[in-house]
């Protein structure tokens, strides 16, 4: 039970106290949440940044380029009015390998395929930073939790064509899980239309760059 | 009214546990408790919230009206899980990754509100700081039993990803009890969960009522001891 010292004064009561003191706590929210965004800021910033560093150096081997892969990324324009970020990986002034996400729908929606390219189209790597795939039967796509997706490494689309860039399901050679064949399938599409693009698009995203 | 911190201990920890006796925030619960890893992490993140929120909320007790005391709570339980959700993003990244969305979640959690409200809006700030610290590690011990055994039937693990929470010295934690094992879907979706919990809060009863028959058997009467020792 409440213990009230003297009877609650009359200004408690009226109104405006009341509202006044939720604005105060407002402003004190307010306050304190600035503070701390101000405070915290330039970390997250360098945290994205390190995150972005680590995927882009998990597709792109490191001896294959000299430069900032993050430095300069290229807006390639596509069909109509959307463009693609592609990370451009240079060595001596030539570009050795360029990177970039493709989306395929899996069973749980998107699923965000990051994929590095060397200049013939050849597969560096691939990898999936962006899921919501079963626990136990999708998630098999990521690196953490099984090799599936190394086994893209190497391969091209001159070598297999569209035929073979499918899972075996579907006539291609690549595997699929026992119990989940959406999930591979998304992740390969999501590869053969980036090798596409890649193909489409050659010219520009090979030109090199004078500075 | 001075405070009993024995109550407070026990009560935190057990008798009203949060989710073995007053059964809140189950949501986070369920989702967080795949692995007992994931588990802890989300337990020390709540706990810090229910110091803090306890602290604050204890402050400003006098100054709060009933009518806007639950947004004032609201309001600042809100912000102090912004607060750390920028923090662990800033400072602790690896761990604020592997909870991501469940951090903001905090804020839904009814335990922390309903601290505020039963306790910290007519306790000091001492006495509300010890009830969230204990709610929070009742909570914690709640979320790391339940973790460690959805992971060890659902994946042969325990405290899988140790590393990545306490850093590396705690690497030995990671155990793989069950190498080779293929794992069992169920226990690692939300249905486990339930049906884990379930058994969990059956034992605490077990243990509870076994505990209160043992008080309650009357203690023989000096009489009867005697005449027990000596016939």
């Amino acid at each position: 039970m409440m213990h009230k010292a003297n009877p609650e004064p009359e200004y408690r009561k009226r109104l405006g106290y009341s509202a006044a003191l939720l604005g105060g706590f407002a402003m004190l929210a307010g306050a304190a949440l600035t503070l701390g965004h101000v405070q915290t800021r330039d970390d997250i910033a360098a945290r994205l940044t390190e995150d972005r560093q680590a995927s882009l150096s998990q597709v792109i081997p490191a001896a294959l380029h000299d430069n900032d892969l993050l430095q300069a990324p290229l807006a390639l324009a596509l069909d109509g009015t959307e463009s693609k970020t592609v990370f451009r990986a240079t060595h001596d002034g030539q570009v050795s390998a360029v990177a970039f996400e493709m989306i395929g729908q899996g069973y749980g929606g998107a699923v965000v395929v990051l994929l590095g390219l060397d200049r013939d189209g050849k597969v560096l790597g691939a990898r999936v930073i962006a899921h919501n795939e079963t626990p136990g039967l999708g998630d098999k796509i990521e690196v953490k939790k099984d090799r599936w997706i190394t086994t893209l490494e190497g391969h091209s689309l001159a070598e297999l064509g569209h035929d073979g860039w499918q899972v075996k399901k579907d006539g291609g050679q690549f595997d699929q899980f026992t119990g989940a064949t959406i999930t591979p399938r998304a992740v390969i599409t999501a590869v053969r239309n980036g090798l596409d693009l890649f193909e489409a698009h050659k010219t520009e995203l090979l030109a090199a760059d004078t500075e | 009214m001075s405070t009993d911190y024995k109550r407070i201990v026990r009560d935190g920890l057990w008798d009203n546990n949060v989710v073995f006796a007053q059964m809140l925030a189950l949501c986070p619960l369920l989702a967080v408790t795949g692995t007992a890893t994931n588990g802890l992490g989300m337990g020390l993140a709540t706990t810090a919230v229910m110091v803090v929120s306890g602290m604050v909320i204890a402050l400003f007790r006098s100054m709060v009206t009933p009518e806007v005391r639950i947004p004032v709570f609201v309001l600042l339980i809100a912000a102090i899980v912004t607060l750390v959700d920028m923090m662990m993003n800033a400072w602790l990244h690896e761990l604020y990754k592997v909870l991501g969305l469940f951090i903001p979640l905090i804020v839904t959690n009814c335990a922390i509100l309903g601290r505020a409200e039963s306790f910290a809006s007519k306790n000091p700030v001492m006495a509300s700081a010890a009830d969230g610290l204990f709610m929070g590690l009742g909570f914690t011990l709640g979320l790391v039993v339940l973790g460690a055994v959805r992971e060890v039937i659902g994946s042969g693990t325990l405290f899988a990803n140790a590393a990545l929470l306490l850093g590396e010295p705690f690497h030995f934690m990671e155990l793989t009890l069950l190498p080779g094992y293929d794992g069992f879907l169920l226990m690692i979706l939300p249905p486990g969960g339930f049906l884990v919990l379930g058994f969990l809060l059956a034992g605490k009863r077990l243990l509870d009522a076994r505990r209160s028959r043992i008080v309650a058997q009357p203690e023989p009467s000096p009489e009867a001891a005697a005449a027990a020792a000596a016939g």
